[in-house]
């Protein structure tokens, strides 16, 4: 390294990615993610696409992005603004202008800041940064177009497949800038691409390109050294929310010892559960891609009759769609985990867009008195553990259960320390033994679980259905049946709180204001909460995963503070699910619902308004 | 293989049947009933399956595994079921509404999947359940309570739907056919592949006589004909009428008239792929021809859940992965 190289340290940095959605900016962001993890740093990643497959080109409607947080501590949420915004086109500057953080570098593509393009981006004048009141940013005009194809002269590919490489010169630059290593990149573009080798060889010549110009150039570029963070000792791997749910269901079946059956149908944000299931043949996961949400969560429901564990997965119109047959297993008394990764509503809404709308859809978007076990997972990797718990509930229990996460949460990543197996904890299913002794509603004394017995087990033979039965089974109009039924099923939910660990907050114990939070919000929450207390505020973070049952303990951690303001994604339904089962408190509220997660200036923004009231 | 050895009242359940005196499904139930004691298979491998309707309080009588599910969804909790065990038999009782209207979609793609559920569809040409309203196979211009004008739809023609949907597997029989519709629901047993076994039901409350036309009165061997597989296309009182086929359209003839011997009959073959002739059968109606019942169409094929299950195997075979602790620590993993 020569003299005057600038080397900056820094505690976290932001990057965004952005370009067309053609652009291959969710690769080259995931690319990044999994090489700054593997140098030890720890990390958060939120992509943010349009729901247009290719919106028109060069347009900030078609704007794709992707954002990685990364850092030498523990890193909770993607980062408010970015410190890094590496845009491939004038529309990618406009998009993200407002994401930025005060002194942030904007690296960008000269070679697209044409005439056609700028008025594509709808700019007016011929300088995009000043009509963004860019000035005071450092910015840096790289011709990332044209050094791609002169890397790919000798090549012998058309102009096409030439510039498809032009995201590898973006990320070899900002490798460079950050330091990161090529060799994990280019063994990640070796599986990816796998037989193609001229896709593979090419875009690992416009990778070193772009990583070599930084070095050539670097009196105009800075470089950055974000040292590692001090991690927990073990093995560790990146993994998405909606993969870790994956696998999470896959865990809880091999634990139960059952086969898992997952029958779904296609819907952004949830396709990638249906597609990671859909790759573990090996593990002996059976998917069933079914023809609408409706056949998803049947074919799920038939599973479980059967003696697997059915699973369905879907976002919030599809749950919609799907509550009908969750009331069967409900009356049924039959396990089934309902996934639902929540998205911007109500209709179609943001397809792509993060939001908890769904809160109340879950609890009551049913007819009839429809008890329902309700987790909620708070950060990408915790996603595993609450799918498990959810199969555990449900298998546990005999109940179905629903499982929320969201968008940022199911395509949002992190490192996560891989657990062992046998850390896990046991799950006994409630298949039954006796014939002499089975009724079909006959249950255990202590959880109200029913017996499982399912087709093929000799003497159990005997029928369920959605119609109200008594405890033999039989089909009852009976009105005192009903009630009984009705309270047994809503007791047997309610005891459920069993399986809930206490609600421990976090920060202060006791003190002013009580920050109050569910599901993908977390990281977000925890890292408003730690600045706010290292500042020397008297404020606690209380998060639930656990919404239905709540913790038994939730009234006692509420008494603990002054004041009390629920944060989420949404017009205030935790909020009012709370003025419910927890009545003797007031509840502020913080809500916004713009399909975007939190930033965490917002949240101590209120918090402080809230404490000097 | 064990063989068990059962009496249809083996399969009856201590349930009260509450169907009304005189309803076709008693007589359906109870071919069903016989022929599953006759096939000798554990009773407690059968999962009865059905949706809403009249019919779909079936499970309830049997003495098996039985689910009454909800409306329309019948086809797709018995994919569910019979996808996560294959060993089981699985029935699935609908009717004209639960299959056709609510439930359209499932049954086409049941079908289409091929999935082995014996599919069987009680067509009485309306709602019982709810008392009377015109359903997708109702007879257009029907007076019913939701059509005192008459319907202004065109139905279905349950046969047309399936052969549409990739059936491999159809055959129509009729609710008072006791020894007819006993042949072919143990036919329809034994096939492999989604069967479904279109009844003519009468609802005696409802749509009372609604198939009298083709049971009742004289000649009525003239009005219907029984196909099985490798036999003449031969019917009639005197067993003298017979199907042929002339400028590419079915033509009812009488043997020994016109110049047509028994030579120029037609030969059933339910084992054809092409659908044309069973499309054919399928469509004739009175008075021109009888109506087709028997195992139309039965052409066995791959099944959805055995390749469901040979995949797995072959990917289970190959794969480095055997259990949860090897996933976990596939692929890039890195330790601190």
């Amino acid at each position: 390294m020569t003299k005057d190289t600038k080397v900056i340290e820094l505690d976290q940095v932001a990057i965004r990615f952005s370009g067309d959605s053609g652009d291959g900016m969710q690769l080259t962001g995931t690319l990044f993610s999994d090489a700054t993890a593997l140098v030890g740093n720890d990390i958060s990643t939120f992509p943010d696409y349009p729901s247009e497959i290719r919106a028109p080109q060069g347009t900030v409607g078609g704007v794709s992005g992707f954002q990685v947080h990364f850092g030498n501590r523990k890193i909770n949420t993607p980062g408010d603004k970015a410190h890094v915004l590496v845009a491939m086109n004038p529309a990618a500057v406009k998009a993200n202008a407002k994401f930025l953080e005060p002194s942030a570098t904007i690296i960008y593509d000269v070679d697209s800041f044409t005439d056609k393009n700028l008025k594509k981006a709808k700019f007016t004048t011929d300088d995009p940064f000043a009509e963004l009141n860019l000035e005071g940013y450092q910015k840096i005009g790289v011709p990332i177009t044209s050094l791609t194809k002169e890397a790919l002269i000798d090549s012998n590919m058309d102009n096409k497949t030439v510039l498809r490489s032009k995201n590898m010169f973006a990320l070899g630059l900002v490798s460079w800038i950050f330091n990161r290593p090529l060799e994990i990149i280019e063994k990640a573009l070796k599986a990816k691409f796998g037989k193609n080798l001229q896709i593979i060889e090419s875009n690992i010549t416009v990778l070193h390109a772009g990583f070599n110009y930084g070095m050539n150039m670097q009196h105009t570029t800075p470089q950055f050294l974000v040292p590692a963070a001090k991690i927990e000792k073990g093995i560790y791997r990146n993994i998405s929310g909606n993969h870790a749910t994956a696998w999470g269901l896959i865990a809880a079946a091999e634990k139960a010892d059952i086969e898992l059956f997952l029958g779904s149908y296609p819907i952004t944000p949830a396709t990638d559960i249906l597609q990671a299931l859909s790759e573990r043949k090996d593990l002996g996961v059976k998917t069933f891609q079914a023809e609408d949400e409706i056949a998803g969560v049947c074919t799920a429901i038939g599973a479980s009759y059967a003696g697997d564990l059915g699973v369905t997965s879907t976002s919030g119109p599809g749950l919609a769609l799907k509550s009908e047959a969750i009331n069967l297993a409900i009356m049924a008394e039959l396990p089934l985990v309902v996934v639902n990764v929540q998205r911007g509503g109500p209709s179609t809404g943001l397809p792509t867009k993060t939001e908890q709308s769904d809160l109340m859809q879950a609890l009551w978007g049913r007819n009839g008195e429809s008890p329902i076990v309700i987790l909620a997972a708070g950060t990408p990797s915790d996603c595993f553990d609450y799918a498990f718990e959810a199969a555990r509930i449900a298998l546990e229990r005999m109940t179905p259960v629903i499982l929320l996460t969201d968008g940022f949460l199911g395509n949002g990543s992190e490192p996560w320390k891989i657990p062992s197996m046998s850390d896990l904890p046991k799950i006994t299913t409630r298949v039954a033994k006796d014939p002499s002794k089975f009724k079909p509603y006959s249950r255990f004394d202590d959880t109200l679980a029913r017996e499982w017995a399912f087709p093929g087990m000799e003497g159990f033979e005997h029928r369920i259905g959605g119609l109200e039965k008594d405890e033999s089974g039989t089909v009852s109009h009976d009105p005192a049946n009903h009630q009984h039924m009705c309270e047994i099923r809503a007791e047997k939910v309610a005891r459920v709180v069993d399986m809930v660990p206490d609600l421990e907050p976090y920060g202060c114990p006791e003190g002013d204001v009580l920050i109050v939070g569910w599901g993908g919000t977390y990281g977000h929450l925890v890292s408003a909460a730690r600045e706010l207390c290292a500042e020397g505020k008297k404020v606690g973070l209380a998060h639930f995963n656990y919404i239905n049952p709540l913790p038994a303990n939730t009234a006692e951690v509420f008494s603990n503070y002054k004041k009390i303001i629920v944060c989420e994604l949404n017009l205030g339904q935790f909020a009012a699910y709370l003025r419910d089962k927890v009545q003797q408190y007031t509840y502020y509220q913080h809500n916004k619902v713009q399909g975007l997660p939190f930033l965490v200036e917002e949240i101590k923004e209120s918090v402080i308004k809230l404490m000097e009231e | 293989m064990i063989e068990y050895t059962y009496t249809a009242k083996d399969f009856k359940s201590l349930n009260e049947v509450l169907w009304c005196p005189g309803c076709g499904d008693h007589a359906i139930m109870n071919a069903i009933q016989r022929v599953m004691a006759g096939l000798g298979l554990n009773k407690a491998d059968y999962a009865v399956i059905s949706g809403i309707g009249c019919s779909s309080r079936f499970p309830y009588y049997m003495n098996t595994y039985g689910f009454h599910t909800i409306h329309g969804r019948g086809a797709a909790i018995a994919s569910g079921v019979k996808s996560a065990n294959p060993k089981l038999h699985v029935w699935q009782i609908t009717g004209d509404g639960d299959a056709m209207a609510i439930g359209g979609n499932h049954f086409i793609h049941t079908i289409r999947r091929n999935i082995d559920i014996n599919l069987v569809l009680f067509n009485n040409k309306i709602y019982g359940l709810t008392k009377g309203q015109y359903s997708p196979t109702t007879d257009f211009g029907s007076k019913t309570k939701t059509s005192p004008y008459g319907t202004i739809e065109e139905p279905f023609i349950p046969g047309q739907l399936v052969l549409g949907a990739k059936g491999t597997y159809y055959a129509r029989t009729i609710d008072g056919n006791m020894k007819m519709s006993q042949e072919i629901f143990d036919n329809a047993a034994r096939f492999k592949g989604t069967s479904v076994v279109e009844v003519l039901q009468n609802c005696v409350i409802f749509n009372v006589g609604i198939h009298e036309e083709i049971t009742k009165g004289e000649n009525r061997e003239d009005k219907q004909i029984y196909l099985k597989h490798g036999e003449k296309m031969i019917f009639g009182t005197n067993k003298d009428k017979g199907l042929v086929l002339e400028n590419g359209k079915l033509k009812v003839i009488t043997i020994g008239q016109d110049g047509y011997t028994i030579d120029d009959v037609l030969i059933h073959d339910a084992k054809e792929e092409s659908l044309y002739m069973h499309v054919a059968l399928i469509n004739m109606t009175m008075p021109e021809f009888p109506v087709a019942f028997g195992v139309i169409r039965a052409v066995e094929t791959r099944t959805y859940e055995t390749e469901m299950e040979v995949q797995i195997a072959e990917v289970k075979k190959t794969s480095k992965i055997k259990c949860m602790d090897d996933l976990l620590r596939s692929g890039n993993t890195w330790e601190v």
